[in-house]
């Protein structure tokens, strides 16, 4: 067993995890990264189609071009890939890992958390049938399509119209398979607009909104599922039912934050299944921040990136000795905020915020403590974040409450 | 002509109303500038960043990502899909070569968008 002193720890090799390097190492840490895979990039390596870094690099750029960029804007050598993390000992500041090289003991001066999301699997959604082969994440069936070269089956359901069931849709397309539809849930879809059109619309796939898989059939193999329409209480209609047959289902049911590592020592966010945290990156542990789609569901590796950097940063200026404000204020939700970030403040600096809506309203406005911060003269919706900076404190309470409510 | 659309130049997707009068078009509801071409390329001749991989030989991976350095008329989106699935390249690859070079006469080249070393 290895002893290893180090500044800044990061776990978690993706989008934010190599943001974070970047500022860690630019602000003279001395900086470890660990990631669990062979190679880093997390989730870019697999998406490759576009739609990123039309905030950071003002380019319309594919997962692995964006991972690239962050690969060159790394400066240093930090990466340690085939590590996994064991334990974190909050009381004593270790980080057991394990790796080719054996367990390895980090004892980092500050961490940062960005070990991404995992996704829901099928079963969380408590199906009756047979578990058959020829079921898939989302994520999976892209992983073997874009990385392995190979094709989940011949002729597929889509379940669930997040992002990447939407994009898996057109890809499964393109590369030769039957893509039946998607069938969402929700009287809306999960995914962003964009990605209705031009990966439904412009490859004719349907989109059923109110319907879910109730059944599934298949031995060994998926042969069939059953789909109903649902209610508005999301129970399915008698009467309605539809025998699809298809030998591949792949699920596209949500995204779920891994915090394992954390969440029993570090105040967590029930809604966004995250640690809390504020305008610095930092939990309630202040030698822990955080950053990435571990503390939220965040829309766009663009925001992932930009959380990165701030908590990199800011975690080499504690680990290099400076000490860093402490929370002043306290974000507490209001009407219609679901996943909300960060919880909490200093009042130092301006900060970005994100805010997701709980419902879709036509016209809106978001408030502070009943005072209006922005009006919305558009759509708003739960599958679209809302940022925003926030610069302006004075005059509030050390409780903010924040409302979405529509515009009277 | 009045026409609905939702703008897919980026994330944001801005719900946008379309009006056509003869040469004259009018687009209202988008937040930025690319919101009015977007809409005025839809209603006109509809275009598509093409995003798909190519087969690799020799390389560490079977397949490089690649796309369009432009977006190709909606209406060749099958023809140049079937087109690149028959496509080899050699390895080493490295992000930003040209795969394809005026994509089927469209003025759009395909590019690597990553890099494959050699086996």
């Amino acid at each position: 067993m290895r002893r290893e002193k180090v500044d800044v720890l990061i776990v978690g090799g993706g989008a934010a995890g190599l943001a974070a390097a970047i500022s860690a190492t630019e602000s003279g840490a001395k900086t470890v990264l660990l990631e669990r895979d062979r190679s880093t990039g997390g989730v870019l390596n697999q998406c490759i189609h576009n739609g990123f870094g039309l905030h950071v690099f003002k380019e319309e750029l594919t997962g692995p071009e964006f991972m690239e960029r962050l690969w060159e804007e790394l400066k240093e050598d930090v990466i340690r890939s085939n590590f996994t993390v064991l334990e974190i000992k909050p009381d004593t500041r270790e980080v057991i890992t394990l790796s080719e090289d054996g367990i390895i003991v980090f004892e980092p001066k500050a961490l940062v958390m960005s070990t991404g999301a995992r996704e829901r699997p099928l079963n969380s959604l408590r199906i009756p049938g047979s578990r058959v082969a020829g079921i898939y994440t989302a994520g999976v069936a892209q992983k073997m399509v874009n990385i392995y070269n190979r094709l989940p089956g011949k002729k597929v359901l889509i379940v669930g119209s997040g992002d990447i069931g939407l994009i898996m849709a057109r890809r499964l397309k393109i590369e030769g398979m039957d893509v039946v539809g998607v069938v969402e849930i929700m009287p809306e879809p999960g995914g962003l607009i964009r990605n209705v059109v031009q990966c439904l619309e412009d490859f004719n796939i349907p989109l059923w909104l109110s319907h879910t898989v109730i059944e599934i059939h298949g031995k060994e193999r998926l042969s069939e599922v059953v789909i109903a329409k649902v209610d508005e209480n999301r129970k399915p209609i008698a009467g309605t039912e539809k025998v699809i047959k298809v030998d591949t289902l792949v699920t596209s049911v949500g995204l779920i934050p891994q915090n394992e590592l954390i969440e029993n020592f570090v105040e967590m966010d029930p809604i966004n299944r995250g640690p809390v945290v504020d305008d610095y990156m930092r939990t309630s542990v202040e030698w822990i921040f955080a950053a990435g789609n571990n503390v939220a569901i965040h829309d766009l590796v663009d925001f992932v990136y930009d959380e990165g950097k701030i908590a990199g940063m800011h975690a080499a200026r504690y680990a290099l000795g400076e000490k860093l404000p402490e929370v002043k204020y306290e974000f507490v939700r209001g009407k219609n905020v679901g996943v909300m970030l960060p919880q909490k403040f200093t009042g130092t600096q301006p900060f970005k915020m994100y805010i997701r809506p709980t419902k879709s309203l036509e016209k809106s406005v978001l408030k502070f403590s009943d005072k209006i911060i922005r009006k919305f003269n558009w759509r708003i919706r739960p599958s679209e974040m809302i940022d925003l900076v926030v610069k302006n404190f004075e005059g509030f309470d050390s409780k903010i409450t924040v409302e979405v409510s529509n515009l009277d | 002509m009045t026409k609905k659309l939702t703008c897919i130049s980026c994330p944001i997707g801005c719900e946008l109303t379309v009006y056509v009068e003869g040469d004259d078009i009018k687009v209202e509801g988008n937040r930025c500038p690319r919101g009015f071409e977007y809409a005025k390329n839809e209603v006109t001749n509809p275009q598509r960043m093409l995003t798909i991989s190519v087969k690799v030989e020799n390389g560490v991976m079977d397949l490089v990502s690649t796309r369009t350095d432009r977006p190709i008329p909606k209406k060749m989106l099958e023809e140049a899909i079937s087109y690149i699935k028959g496509l080899k390249v050699q390895a080493p690859i490295k992000r930003g070569d040209i795969i394809v070079k005026d994509l089927l006469n469209t003025g759009a080249n395909l590019i690597a968008t990553r890099t494959v070393l050699k086996k």
